[in-house]
């Protein structure tokens, strides 16, 4: 029941901020946001970190066709829950400063969205699931299309047709395996339980990867990614590379390796290579950008290539890095979209450029600034850190040479976002930049706060990592019986 | 039989009263008809009754005679301002649609070959002056003909079809063919094959699918938009029902002989429909091979014969019918401020119409598939049809065709609320928001909650 408020009070927020006039859509969209943090925060003081799924709800919903409104969390899912719900809110006062046209329908379509996405994290039927993936995607296409820059239709056009192309044969493979459950039904235990052949396993696997790999983005499945950052309004891009990206590592998680293990398996070589060519790839594009915004979506891709990559590892300390980093990444990747945002806002620039000085006529804006970069580059004491280093740890483990590659060019990746903050924020002010003012109000509360959780999770990770401990040991003991099994 | 009656009746009444010159009373006599055909069908629900061998009103036919007369009902509601203009005859209008209406409900209801043939004629015959009704308008004209031409030479294949398949089974009676297939199954008579090639090309020819298509887009345009509506709604659902009843039911056994062929066909359906409609820059240009295409879905019912195939069709045509409603009632609404009904006079319709545009694009959506709208629920039954069989290719090729279509339903979607454009306001009539509000609704709730249509027959 909790978790039935928890997923559909944003609809309902939804609801009643389309309906609102002017500026109070706003600060109706920001108190469901708060309320649902409540409701979260309420979740988390019952919640039990151990293996089982808690909250469950299972309903009848479309009976003919085996369809069941089956949800519940476990310790994964509650690190997406938490990610969603705690972003929510920052996104939301992020935008505050702006005025958009159709303020209510924007909001609207926002918390839309975010019961979308919380479909997706505690979907435990397979056809409620797609349902989560498409409801999240129609949303942010028209926040992103209706509110973005000036090529924000063709873009759009391309990131729709893209994401639902992948999700039009996830949706075939959820099929397939509904055909061969002898129950005629989603769930998702009935699937873990199925017998299939690698052959069949396989297939399933690329139907499902390939939905999967288009939304995180892994290369080479990332092309929509930049220009639709670029393009879109800072909420959308906040959404899109903050909580969105996450479905995709969360399907995996989810919906891949325990269903179809033996696929994985004989696949995991190619997904493990093509997240690594993402992580050299993506920061060398990167170096050259000169749009701060196009850096920051480049080094995103290397960033969700590194968790692909921990992911695949398939062993406990990558799993739980991807955790701990799903959320820090989070965190950090809307906090440099902030900024990127207030600068382009009084400057109506992120040409790297035509930037320079910044720090000397908002300093506060430079400290935060410079505290979600460090916990970027994942400098120990920051959020990044504990992350990167179990997933570096991991990919190590299942091959020292792709570990390498992968650690050096996040090293790497240190240099190219350093080298941006000296650019931008450093040096003197130009003819541009003197006229700069400093953060203050509802910047200052959101920069404030995103500095607070990087420092916090980076001195004291463990109650994150013990939250999703029990539940992925869990998942690869069932992955682990399940190879066995079949061999 | 009594929805049969009911709606002939009232077609005789409206066309006295049009006699009369009572024109205020035409539009509430057809509504009460028709609202009481809908209530005999509710009244003979669950109870088949068959008529001397020559029509069958079970669940089946049932079903669709309702979504029939329901469609009807709301293009009814569409004459509001729409005939008036340039016309005193609209009492015609209005019993010839209901002429048609009684030949589909034969056409879904039919026991024997001669029922099924009878009843495509009364139908088609009544659309051919419908098609042509604006007596001055050249394309108008050009329809009507090339849609009588077309017409009559396809029920030329119905015919020499229905002729030899008496020949190899001596009867007209569908329950009777099929026991003769069950009965002879290896040594069906060499007549009964071209039968059945005969009767689905004619039957092709009737639902739009292609090869058999190339009539359509120059009707439907030609034809007067509210005419059009009802032909690429209403007509084309009963068009599948007849397919349905005789193929999914008495031609059954042979399935293993036509499918091939059907499945080309579906599959050129699916193509030339989603790739012409792609280039389109005329709106009911772009319907008209939408709908092509969505015929092509709708084939997909025959293509693995299961225990739903009917009631799959059923669902879809239900998401198709109320979400072109509202595409055709918006084209007419547009297309009387603008004067034509090309993409660019959509640009920037969001912002001064919220609501019209709010309804269409939730028509889009659901004419797209998306999910939570009826249209997803559709493609889904479908999909799992044949996936049942595990016709992936066919699959593949759907959801290829299903990603084309997103293209251009997204178009309108587009040009709405992400253009900018003259700031046209509509003016909707009453009736005309009456029937979006009622489609819209419809079309979420059988998104949300489908259960109710589903496996309804």
């Amino acid at each position: 029941m909790e978790l039935l408020i928890l997923i559909f009070l944003p609809l309902v927020g939804a609801l009643i901020t389309s309906l609102l006039k002017g500026g109070s859509a706003k600060v109706s969209a920001l108190g469901f946001a708060l309320i649902s943090l409540c409701v979260t925060i309420g979740l988390l003081t019952q919640f039990t970190p151990d293996a089982t799924t808690q909250f469950a709800v299972n309903y009848p919903w479309i009976q003919q066709l085996g369809i069941n409104f089956h949800a519940g969390i476990d310790g994964i899912s509650m690190i997406t829950v938490i990610l969603t719900n705690v972003l929510m809110p920052l996104i939301i006062l992020s935008s505050f400063k702006h005025e958009y046209k159709n303020a209510n329908a924007f909001y609207a379509l926002i918390l839309f969205m975010q019961s979308g996405l919380l479909l997706v994290f505690t979907a435990l039927d397979g056809f409620l699931f797609y349902i989560g993936w498409e409801a999240a995607l129609i949303p942010i296409y028209f926040i992103c299309a209706m509110w973005g820059g000036k090529d924000r239709i063709k873009v759009n056009m391309k990131f729709f047709v893209y994401t639902i192309a992948g999700s039009l044969f996830m949706l075939l493979g959820i099929i397939y395996l509904y055909l061969q459950n002898p129950a005629k039904n989603f769930d998702i235990n009935a699937f873990y339980a199925l017998n299939l052949d690698s052959y069949q396993q396989g297939w399933i696997f690329w139907a499902f990867f390939i939905a999967f790999a288009i939304k995180m983005p892994i290369f080479p499945f990332h092309t929509w990614q930049p220009d639709t950052y670029t393009e879109a309004p800072a909420p959308g891009t906040m959404l899109l590379s903050g909580i969105m990206l996450k479905m995709g590592i969360y399907g995996v998680i989810r919906w891949l390796l325990p269903i179809v293990p033996q696929g994985v398996n004989d696949w995991v070589c190619v997904a493990m290579i093509l997240s690594v060519i993402g992580i050299v790839y993506a920061s060398l594009i990167a170096f050259t950008q000169k749009d701060a915004k196009r850096l920051v979506a480049y080094s995103s891709i290397a960033h969700v290539g590194l968790i692909s990559a921990g992911i695949f590892a398939l062993s406990t300390q990558g799993l739980q890095g991807v955790m701990v980093q799903m959320l820090s990444h989070g965190i950090n990747v809307i906090g440099l979209f902030f900024v990127l945002d207030i600068i382009s806002s009084r400057l109506h620039t992120n040409k790297i450029e035509e930037l320079g000085g910044l720090a000397k006529v908002a300093p506060k804006l430079a400290i935060t600034f410079l505290i979600i970069l460090l916990g970027t580059v994942a400098l120990p004491g920051t959020n990044g850190f504990i992350g990167e280093f179990l997933l570096l740890f991991s990919v190590y483990n299942y091959n020292s040479w792709l570990g390498l590659i992968a650690g050096l060019t996040i090293i790497f990746g240190a240099v190219y976002m350093l080298r941006m903050y000296q650019k931008v924020m450093l040096g003197e002010t130009n003819t541009l930049t003197i006229s700069f003012t400093d953060i203050k109000g509802t910047e200052k509360g959101v920069l404030y706060t995103i500095c607070v959780l990087i420092i916090v999770m980076g001195v004291y990770p463990k109650p994150i990592l013990h939250l999703s401990e029990a539940s992925v040991q869990h998942l690869l003991e069932q992955v682990n019986q399940k190879l066995t099994g079949v061999n | 039989m009594n929805i049969i009656i009911t709606i002939a009746a009232t077609a005789l009444i409206v066309l006295y009263a049009g006699l009369f010159k009572a024109k205020k009373a035409l539009l509430p006599l057809t509504l009460i008809g028709l609202l009481v055909a809908l209530g005999f069908v509710a009244c003979s629900w669950n109870n088949p009754t068959t008529y001397y061998g020559m029509m069958r009103m079970d669940n089946f036919a049932l079903a669709f005679s309702a979504i029939a007369i329901i469609g009807t009902f709301f293009i009814f509601l569409l004459t509001q301002n729409y005939f008036a203009e340039g016309s005193d005859n609209i009492a015609e209008y209005f019993t010839l649609i209901l002429f048609a209406l009684s030949g589909m409900i034969i056409m879904v209801s039919y026991q024997n070959m001669s029922m099924l043939f009878i009843g495509l004629e009364i139908m088609s015959v009544s659309l051919y002056i419908l098609a042509g009704i604006r007596k001055l308008n050249f394309a108008s004209n050009e329809a009507s003909l090339k849609y009588f031409l077309m017409g009559a030479f396809s029920t030329g294949f119905l015919l020499f079809g229905i002729t030899l398949i008496y020949g190899a089974t001596g009867s007209f009676d569908i329950a009777i063919i099929q026991n003769y297939l069950v009965n002879n199954v290896k040594a069906v008579s060499p007549l009964f094959y071209p039968g059945v090639i005969l009767m689905m090309i004619g039957l092709c020819f009737k639902v739009g699918a292609a090869p058999f298509h190339f009539w359509v887009p120059d009707v439907y345009e030609g034809s007067p938009s509210l005419i059009t509506t009802f032909m690429s709604t209403v007509v084309k659902t009963a068009g599948f029902a007849a397919f349905l009843r005789l193929f999914a039911g008495a031609f059954e056994p042979l399935h293993d002989f036509w499918m091939p062929a059907l499945m080309i066909i579906t599959i050129i359906t699916l193509c030339i429909g989603n790739i012409t409609a792609l280039y389109q820059k005329n709106f009911k240009r772009m319907l008209t091979y939408s709908s092509v295409s969505h015929a092509g879905y709708m084939l997909f019912s025959l293509i693995v014969l299961t225990a739903n195939s009917a009631s799959n069709v059923l669902v879809y045509a239900a998401a198709y019918t109320f979400a072109t409603i509202i595409a055709f009632a918006i084209l007419i609404v547009v297309k009387q401020k603008t004067g034509n009904d090309n993409f660019e006079n959509f640009n920037g319709l969001g912002k001064r119409n919220p609501l019209t545009a709010f309804a269409l694009t939730i028509a889009m959506l659901s004419l797209a598939g998306i999910p939570l709208t009826a249209g997803f629920i559709g493609k889904y039954v479908m999909f799992l049809n044949v996936m049942e069989n595990y016709q992936t290719v066919l699959v593949v090729i759907a959801i290829v065709n299903a990603l084309i279509g997103f293209y251009y339903y997204f178009k309108v979607i587009i040009a709405m609320w992400f253009k900018d454009g003259s700031d046209i306001i509509l003016d909707t009539p009453l009736q005309y928001k009456i029937v979006l509000v009622l489609s819209v609704i419809v079309t979420l709730f059988l998104g949300v909650y489908p259960s109710l249509i589903l496996n309804l027959i």
